[in-house]
């Protein structure tokens, strides 16, 4: 420093007010700048909590509908949609509007009958469930519907303890 | 060697256990009232080596004891073995009560397989219907049907069934998985089972084309149901259709032209026809309900059909020529998946009475329908191409099995597995030999 002029320490005072007249602009401009990102961040954060919120709805909705399960049980050679078919069905449309997934329902039936007939009533299951959910807004392009009539029974026995859980359209 | 063949052994033995599981066995439930005694002795062998490589003569007894016409005479209890007219002493046949009598002899050469049979009437003393037939030795067992045939025809005045094949699924449970689904060829009496397709998914409604030289069936295999043709020769293989919602019931015509099946890709279930040639589609139903399970009458001009257009399933008739349709059975709320006989007059159906499925046949002049089985799930009947048997899947003993029962009700047996389930049963054509 001994070796420094008055010049040249007049020089650093020079350069240092100008160095804090600029610091203090600066300074001003980072205000403006926090108080942008802090917006941002809090619309961010708000944004995550919606989606977040939005998520944790559609997780109860997809509890909700799992808390039905996936199969729904009709009475022999009838395709009519029973009551508690519709409450579970209604479950899951509200879950499945929130998604895009594709929609499988793969319909079945009893082993009474010949197995070409229970076919085309395994798909008169199928698409009951499919007309359902299209009428409650789920569109149509995202349903595949097929019928695997008796060839897929759950219980393999005989009696209606047995067929009854054979009738019946599985969501996949 | 020596090593590599022992090491062999067990997979041989494997092998042959397996094929022998797929196998059908017989257990002949019912007999005819008045089945015609027949002697069939063991054919003489002259070929080389110590003995034919099958029993001849034991697949001729089997074949005639299983049409319930026939009571063939245990072997033990014949006074003598003749393979030629000048050592038989009818005698020794009157005193067994046999009234025919069947001889034959066997022989090979370069694996050609010839039988020469002779039939002779023990009442009368006279030599009523012989013949040759010859093949290849690894078709011994056809060959002999081939001479139960004659046999059959001659003394009933109906010509045989034995030389034929079936078609069925075989199905086996593996717990907690998939079943396997298996397509499987096999003699008219269950023997020499083959594999033709296996599949994780189901395959059902196999059919023949009208010369037995290529099937149809419906196959899962792509995750939906899709209908293929298969050439048995040459095992080329075609998928037919691909249409979204069902593709079902293939039915070959007459003529071998066209397929008949079920589709749904217009909305609700309908008859089409393919023109096997340019796969050209007709659809011949419209009909909101469910209309399926075609099948041609043997003059090719119309179809029966199952529809529950009038609130519950009944068998109707399409008509090619005008486009008509008439209902064909009233009797019973549910008669289903008709087949019908050479002579266009019998139609085997499933019916039910009384919440149970019977296998049943309508005679379409008199519009008489006759109850053929007592079980409870009978479904699928197929009928022999001479028209005599009809052979169907049923549940026994919890299981799915092939029974036959005569079209006039009185011969019944059973064809169970020796494991998992059998069904969908589908009787070939005469073959051409």
């Amino acid at each position: 420093m001994k070796y420094l002029s008055v010049a040249g320490k007049a020089v650093i005072v020079l350069f240092t007010a100008a160095l804090l007249a600029a610091c203090s602009s600066s300074a001003k401009k980072d205000d403006a700048d926090a108080a942008a990102a802090a917006a941002a961040a809090k619309a961010e954060q708000e944004r995550a909590a919606a989606a977040a919120a939005a998520q944790t709805e559609l997780r109860r909705k997809m509890d909700a509908a799992a808390a039905y399960g996936n199969v729904f049980y009709f009475d022999f050679d009838s395709y009519n949609l029973k009551p508690e078919a519709i409450e579970s069905l209604n479950a899951h449309i509200a879950y499945l509007k929130d998604t895009d997934e594709p929609i499988r329902l793969e319909g079945h039936t009893d082993e009474r009958g010949t197995r070409e007939y229970n076919m085309a009533l395994g798909e008169r299951r199928a698409n009951a469930v499919r007309d359902y959910m299209v009428l409650n807004g789920i569109p149509s392009y995202r349903i595949e519907t097929v019928s695997y009539g008796e060839e897929r029974p759950i219980a393999t026995g005989s009696g209606e303890a047995n067929w009854s859980q054979n009738r019946r359209v599985e969501l996949k | 060697m020596k090593r590599l063949i022992l090491a062999c052994a067990p997979l041989l033995l494997l092998v042959l256990a397996q094929c022998a599981r797929a196998e059908l066995a017989i257990e002949i439930t019912s007999g005819s009232d008045n089945p015609t005694p027949i002697a069939v002795v063991p054919f003489a062998w002259q070929g080389q080596g110590a003995a034919s490589p099958e029993d001849i003569a034991a697949i001729v007894d089997s074949d005639l004891t299983r049409s319930g016409l026939f009571a063939p005479v245990d072997r033990n209890d014949m006074l003598g073995r003749p393979s030629r007219e000048q050592d038989i002493y009818y005698r020794d046949w009157r005193a067994i009560s046999a009234d025919y009598l069947l001889i034959g002899r066997v022989s090979s050469t370069a694996g050609q397989m010839r039988i020469e049979y002779e039939l002779y009437d023990v009442v009368r003393q006279a030599r009523v219907e012989g013949g040759t037939v010859t093949g290849p030795e690894s078709e011994a067992r056809m060959l002999a049907h081939r001479v139960s045939d004659a046999v059959y025809k001659k003394v009933t005045g109906i010509p045989g069934a034995f030389a034929t094949r079936l078609l069925y699924v075989a199905v086996t449970h593996v717990p907690g998985a998939k079943d396997y689904f298996r397509l499987t060829l096999s003699d008219s009496d269950g023997a020499r089972p083959i594999v033709l397709l296996e599949s994780r998914e189901p395959i059902l409604a196999p059919g023949w084309s009208p010369d037995g030289s290529q099937i149809v069936y419906v196959s899962f295999e792509t995750g939906r149901p899709a209908i293929y043709r298969q050439n048995l020769s040459t095992g080329a293989r075609e998928q037919l259709t691909n249409f979204k919602g069902l593709n079902g019931a293939p039915a070959w015509s007459p003529d071998g032209r066209t397929l008949a099946m079920v589709l749904s890709k217009d909305g609700s279930p309908d008859i089409y026809l393919m023109d096997l040639s340019t796969k050209q589609l007709t659809r011949i139903t419209r009909h909101y309900a469910i209309d399926t399970e075609p099948t041609w009458m043997p003059d090719g001009r119309s179809l029966l059909f199952t529809s529950d257009r009038g609130g519950r399933p009944q068998i109707y008739r399409y008509d090619l020529r005008t486009g008509t349709v008439e209902r064909v059975t009233y009797e019973g709320v549910y008669n289903a998946r008709a087949r019908v006989a050479q002579d266009g007059r019998n139609v085997v159906l499933v019916h039910q009475e009384n919440g149970q499925f019977h296998i049943a046949v309508l005679d379409l002049v008199t519009n008489r329908l006759v109850i053929l089985t007592s079980t409870a799930l009978d479904e699928s009947p197929s009928i022999a191409p001479n028209g005599s048997m009809v052979l169907y899947a049923t549940k026994y003993q919890g299981r799915g099995i092939l029974a036959a029962v005569s079209v006039d009700g009185g011969v019944k047996f059973r064809l169970p597995a020796r494991e998992g389930d059998v069904r969908e049963p589908a009787w070939s054509p005469y073959m051409s030999q």
